[in-house]
């Protein structure tokens, strides 16, 4: 992992400790201090916690996390379920890549306090399943949460319950959409599902649900020990928190890189990736994965944050920025995105 | 005839849920790592025990890529092209393994030890170009990286017929 | 009562029930919103993006199909956003599909093609080259053409909701998406056909249709199918007069757009090379071809020399259950008031005669149920038979009950039928112990130590449920009969609300046969021949003398004509030979067999005289089903050489010096409506064709011997002699499973 002096490191933080995978490092390092200040609160407040970080869905379609849990239904006798999308495939983007394999007990934490904000008692994580390495690492992290009493029954003595467990993909892109990936964690072909309703009342096997991103439920964790206004303030109004951007393409330093929301397109090129490789001059980036409308070079002042984006017209998406230099074919980068669309049967 | 391990291994993932057919994809992954595509039999044995007629596997299996009814090789080369990788060279890395290999696009090498497979993007944007052999990946590739990983490959190979 | 939800479609206002989905109530408006992936009564698919409608106030466009209806809601379903994103969805459409109309099945009758033609994409801006591929064989019923598909779903989704069958599923993916059927290559089903049917385009195309015919070629004629005694609606296309197939074309009637695999490709007998088309006279041991004239004046000079020297009581009449109700009518005209003999019946496949006699007793004689009645219960219960195999429309209805709006299903059977997947409750009971089983439901007897195979606990939880239900329509086969009628009328009369009854016989017109008197001792319209009145009504109408004892039963005119008591037989549309396994020395005491028949059968193989029938395709009347619903049949075509039972009755009387007053069926029926108690039905519905129900009532004698009343056991693949004869039926692998394999 490359570092730049301009990151502001909250869910990197313990990337560079050896061992950065293993409870202990983790423990030592504040690890699982959130889950125990929010089972102390009750479930409610957890929600108007992150409501109040404007935490924002980094999966791509950037809708408030909160709300989103705010959404699922207080009183209901079927079970609940929390999924972590972790089916990361948007072409540019690597990021829930490493949140999991150097970081994976961040994750775990942010789910169970998922778990307890709307009380659910069961959790899924669905990791695409070329990342089995990592699926390796995440269940080895269970493992070691269940033995010490993270995961499981009456968790910290707090008399919550909250079982997890990972769940692999097989190679399609359209499982990232969350009807999607719940129709696949359910055994189907990973097709869309009609919505309304939405997962949050009708989502896993017929259950109210929510999912959220590896990105954002490891946000969680320090949304709840420092506080929500403490997290939006890093960011921009409305779109609180730092965010993993993955520099890549045409780039003299390619990395992901931790920002706070917001943070100049130009200078992320410039300053943090080192700008366009071999001293060319940029022609145009993609600036959230592949699915968002490229800027053109006179366009890179945009903050990036979601609103910014959607205001001139793109998105903020999954936080892959991809760079092409000016010599790049743009009908042959089009092609190449057609092509991969074609072949995962989207759009 | 699948293992016994592998036969416990389904039985422990089917009772992670509360609907047995939710194990499917991950059952047909497994069994797919240990006999080297999903087999026919496979594909029955699923079907049983996760209470589903066989047309539902075979379902699945068309739509996921990484599920192959047919065996590939035992060092399978799955190279992105994706737009990352492709920005950086991965058409041409594509084409030195297929150069190399002497094998195109989902074709595997007489010998049964490579095949070769165009990938769409593999999460290793940036680490461009990049590919996984099996499961694992490679990144900031090279020609000349792909050449030592060959000559790697094939005398693992030698080495473990040896021992055999 | 719920609010009605108000809205605004195309400038009109209109109010539906809340839930009602935008792409219904514009069809109730009479605005057609185009689909593909939506079809009535299956699951909402969301896929093709045809039924794309502005609702003001909303960003995007909607999909009909999908969008549920909301108070003050404004709807365009045709602006010209609306039509470019059709346009637009047919581009894409149409980028693999080719343009093979001229030689496809489907053009003509094709929902893409009328949707290019109404929206106007007629160009591309695709240059790919189409992917294509070598059209499959599924089964030699169903063939699937790739590249013609759309991917719309409604195949897959028909035969799982439908037929729960599940015997489609999708291969691949994105432009390589394909449906895949569920033997490898090939499909194992019940081979109804419905997913060729609800095919928008010519993807699945028919072995029996495919390339033989333009649709705009044929003659469209609504009949009734002649197979089971479900009665289905069915339109024949027929060419040059050769019928090319069968569907329910305006998915009217009582099987809407049901049809089983004998419904849609069965009728193929009707053309086979077999057929009779001459007369065949037995002279010097030998069958030779013969005029009509002088087949006919030899039976009549037969019969009256038997007549003559032996006496009615040594002729016996064998009826028909596939024949009109009008040619049962004249036929038992025929054996009493010329013949002058009760020695008449049919194979009784169901004891119609129990059902009425209890219900009438009972002074419940309304408690039929119709096959819709059936799709609308809320609570069912079946005794006995398979239907799947024997009543694949009864069971379709059953089925549809049940998913459609939740209807519990109970089950009564000695095996482990199909339809126990539906049910909420099954009693499995030994072999033959269904009647032992309803005695013991009624708490008439303790069950027996060996009657419920399952838990011990089954019965009385089986009961208890059923006491709860109310409305709950009975259905019951040949397991049940006689005595055994009467036990499960007066039991089911006891539960609670308007409980109704359907007794299951085996073939088209069984109900109609027995409706018609094909009895011994009863009269049309279960009228006791004992009856002085009813007998004297018939009388009167026909100017002649009945015979007043009652004649022999089949199985006695067996014994009689094994005894040589009986001298002389005819068989119309009947093969008794087949069906009581009998060898030819049992016909030795016959001096003279007369057949009217469509093939060679083994009895006709034994006659001294055969004549050749016209089949259902080939005549006209009517046919009641066996809920005792009537329907038209119509004819569609001619046979040349063939006569209808109704012109050779018609013909023989004449020989006998009768002046019978008939110039067509329609005559008969007149007849029949007049004097045949249960059968005041109005012409008119009839004669569009609509199912009239029947309401027979009537204390027709008890049943004489319980081996009068049995089912042939008909699989779906066969239909008692017919089925010999039927290509399409013998084609399929799955005609050689075992009876009641359930698929």
């Amino acid at each position: 992992m490359r570092g730049n002096p301009l990151e502001v490191k909250i869910l990197t933080r313990r990337f560079g400790l050896p061992n950065s995978a293993s409870i202990d490092v983790y423990l030592a390092n504040e690890g699982y201090q959130a889950l125990k200040k929010a089972l102390a609160i009750k479930p409610d407040d957890v929600i108007n916690e992150v409501k109040k970080s404007a935490l924002r869905g980094r999966g791509g379609a950037g809708f408030n996390a909160g709300m989103k849990w705010g959404f699922v239904p207080k009183q209901a006798n079927k079970p609940k379920y929390v999924v972590c999308n972790a089916d990361e495939s948007e072409p540019g983007t690597c990021k829930d890549r490493v949140l999991m394999e150097y970081d994976p007990h961040q994750l775990l934490e942010g789910i169970v306090i998922a778990g307890y904000a709307i009380q659910s008692h069961q959790g899924y994580i669905y990791i695409r399943g070329e990342y089995r390495y990592l699926m390796e690492i995440v269940d080895h992290a269970i493992a070691e949460a269940y033995a010490r009493g993270y995961l499981g029954k009456n968790i910290l003595g707090s008399g919550f319950d909250f079982d997890l467990c990972t769940h692999s993909g097989a190679g399609a892109y359209e499982c990232g959409e969350e009807t999607a990936l719940l129709n696949s964690l359910e055994g189907l072909r990973g097709y869309p599902r009609v919505k309304p309703p939405f997962p949050a009342v009708i989502g896993l096997y017929g259950c109210p649900t929510i999912i959220n991103n590896v990105e954002t439920l490891s946000n969680v964790p320090h949304i709840v020990l420092q506080g929500g206004d403490w997290y939006a303030k890093l960011g921009t109004p409305n779109n609180g928190g730092t965010r993993l951007f993955c520099l890549s393409g045409h780039i003299e330093r390619p990395g992901i890189y931790e920002l706070p929301m917001g943070f100049p397109l130009g200078r992320m090129i410039e300053e943090v990736g080192g700008g366009v490789w071999r001293g060319k001059r940029l022609k145009c980036v993609i600036p959230g994965g592949s699915s968002c409308p490229v800027l053109t070079a006179e366009e890179i002042d945009v903050p990036m944050d979601f609103d910014s984006l959607t205001k001139i017209g793109s998105m903020l998406g999954s936080g892959g920025v991809v760079v092409l230099d000016e010599d790049t074919c743009m009908v042959k980068a089009a092609w190449r995105i057609m092509k991969f669309y074609a072949h995962e049967s989207c759009g | 005839m699948l293992s016994d391990a592998l036969k416990h291994k389904f039985d422990t993932v089917i009772a992670r849920y509360p609907l047995k057919r939710s194990a499917i994809v991950p059952l047909l992954l497994f069994a797919q790592d240990e006999i080297g595509h999903v087999s026919d039999e496979a594909v029955e044995e699923i079907a049983r025990r996760v209470g589903v007629r066989p047309i539902e596997v075979v379902e699945d299996i068309g739509y996921y890529s990484m599920l192959h009814r047919k065996p590939v090789g035992r060092y399978h080369f799955q190279v992105c092209t994706n737009i990352s990788c492709m920005l950086r060279g991965g058409e041409e890395i594509f084409a030195h393994c297929a150069k190399k290999l002497g094998i195109g696009h989902k074709q595997t090498t007489p010998d049964g030890l490579f095949s070769l497979e165009e990938v769409e993007c593999l999460g290793a944007c940036c680490g461009a170009p990049a590919m996984q052999v099996n499961y694992d990946y490679y990144e900031n590739l090279t020609p000349e990286k792909i050449d030592e990983l060959i000559e790697k490959l094939r005398r693992k190979d030698q080495g473990s017929r040896i021992k055999d | 009562m719920v609010d009605l939800i108000k809205l605004t479609i195309d400038g009109k206002p209109v109010a539906v029930p809340p839930g009602t989905l935008l792409i219904d109530a514009a069809k109730q408006m009479g605005i057609e919103v185009p689909s593909f992936c939506y079809y009535p009564g299956l699951s909402l698919q969301g896929a093709c993006r045809m039924c794309l409608v502005a609702i003001e106030k909303m960003p995007k466009l909607q999909t009909a199909c999908t969008t549920v209806v909301g108070n003050g809601m404004v709807v365009h379903t045709e602006t010209p956003e609306v039509a470019n994103a059709r346009k637009a969805m047919l581009e894409f459409l149409l980028t693999n599909h080719p343009l093979d109309c001229p030689v496809c099945d489907k053009g003509g009758e094709c929902e893409l093609q009328d949707a290019v033609f109404r929206y106007g994409a007629a160009e591309t801006r695709f240059l790919e080259t189409k992917q294509h591929e070598e059209e499959k064989k599924f089964s030699s019923l169903v063939y699937y053409d790739r590249p013609r598909c759309i991917l719309c779903y409604r195949c897959i989704r028909v035969c799982d909701e439908g037929m729960d069958v599940n015997a489609y599923g999708i291969g691949f993916r994105g432009a390589h998406s394909e449906i895949i059927p569920n033997r490898g290559e090939h499909l194992e089903c019940e081979e109804c056909g419905a997913c060729i049917d609800i095919c928008p385009v010519g993807a699945l195309t028919s072995g029996t249709y495919r390339y033989k015919t333009r649709p705009w070629e044929v003659t469209y004629t609504g009949t009734v199918c002649n197979h089971c005694g479900d009665g289905c609606k069915t339109t024949l296309s027929v060419r040059n007069n050769v019928v090319i197939r069968a569907n329910n074309r305006d998915h009217s009637g009582v099987n809407g757009e049901f049809l089983c695999v004998k419904g849609r490709f069965g009728w193929d007998f009707v053309n086979s090379e077999q057929r009779l088309t001459s007369p065949l006279i037995r002279k010097n041991g030998k069958q030779e071809e013969a005029s009509w004239e002088e087949a006919l004046a030899h039976t009549a000079e037969r019969l009256q020399a038997v007549l003559a020297q032996h006496g009615p009581g040594a002729v016996a009449v064998i009826g028909s259950n596939r024949t009109t109700n009008e040619e049962n009518y004249l036929l038992q005209r025929f054996a009493r008031s010329v013949l002058g003999t009760n020695n008449l019946d049919h194979h009784r496949t169901a004891d119609f005669s129990s059902l009425v006699r209890a219900l009438t007793e009972a002074g419940a004689a309304d408690r039929h149920a119709t096959i819709e009645e059936i799709g609308a219960a809320s609570s069912i219960l079946v005794i006995g038979n398979d239907p799947t195999h024997q009543h694949p429309l009864i069971a379709y209805q059953v089925r549809q009950a049940v998913r459609q709006h939740g209807a519990r299903l109970y089950v009564v059977n000695a095996g482990e039928i199909k339809l126990r997947r539906q049910a909420s409750q099954y009693l499995q009971v030994s072999p033959r112990g269904e009647a032992e089983a309803v005695r013991a439901l009624a708490g008439q007897v303790t069950a027996s130590q060996d009657l419920c195979t399952g838990e011990a606990e089954a019965l009385p939880t089986f009961a208890q449920a059923l006491t709860k239900e109310s409305d709950t329509v009975v259905i019951f086969g040949d397991e049940i009969q006689g005595q055994g009628v009467g036990d499960l009328v007066r039991w089911g009369l006891t539960l609670s609300g308007r409980t109704r009854f359907v007794a299951l016989g085996d073939y088209a017109n069984s109900r109609g046969a027995a409706d018609m008197g094909l009895f011994p001792d009863t009269l049309p319209g279960y009228q006791p021949l004992s009856s002085e009145a009813a007998r004297q009504q018939f009388e009167s109408a026909w100017g002649s003398n009945l015979p007043t004892t009652s004649g022999r039963n089949l199985r006695s005119i067996l014994e009689g004509i094994r005894a040589g008591e009986i001298k002389a037989l005819l068989v119309f549309g009947a093969n008794p030979v087949r069906t009581f396994k009998l060898e030819k020395a049992a016909f030795a005491g016959l001096q003279f067999l007369f057949v009217a028949e469509l093939f060679r059968t083994e009895t006709a193989e034994f006659a001294d005289i055969v004549v050749p029938a016209t089949s259902f395709a080939e005549k006209s009347g009517t046919m009641t089903n066996t809920c005792g619903q009537v329907q038209a049949l119509k004819r569609t075509m001619r046979k040349a050489g063939t006569r209808s039972d109704l012109e050779i009755l018609l013909a023989l009387a004449r020989l006998f010096g009768q002046k019978w007053p008939y110039q067509s069926s329609e005559d008969v029926l007149r007849e029949i409506i007049a004097l045949v108690p249960g059968y005041g039905i109005p012409l008119p519905g009839l004669l569009v064709g609509h199912a009239v129900a029947t309401r027979p009532e009537g204390a027709p004698p008890p049943l004489e011997r319980p081996d009068l009343v049995f089912s042939s056991r008909d699989s779906l693949f066969t239909s008692g002699t017919l089925s010999r004869y039927s290509w399409a039926l013998n084609s399929v692998d799955e005609a050689k499973k075992p009876y009641g394999h359930a698929f």
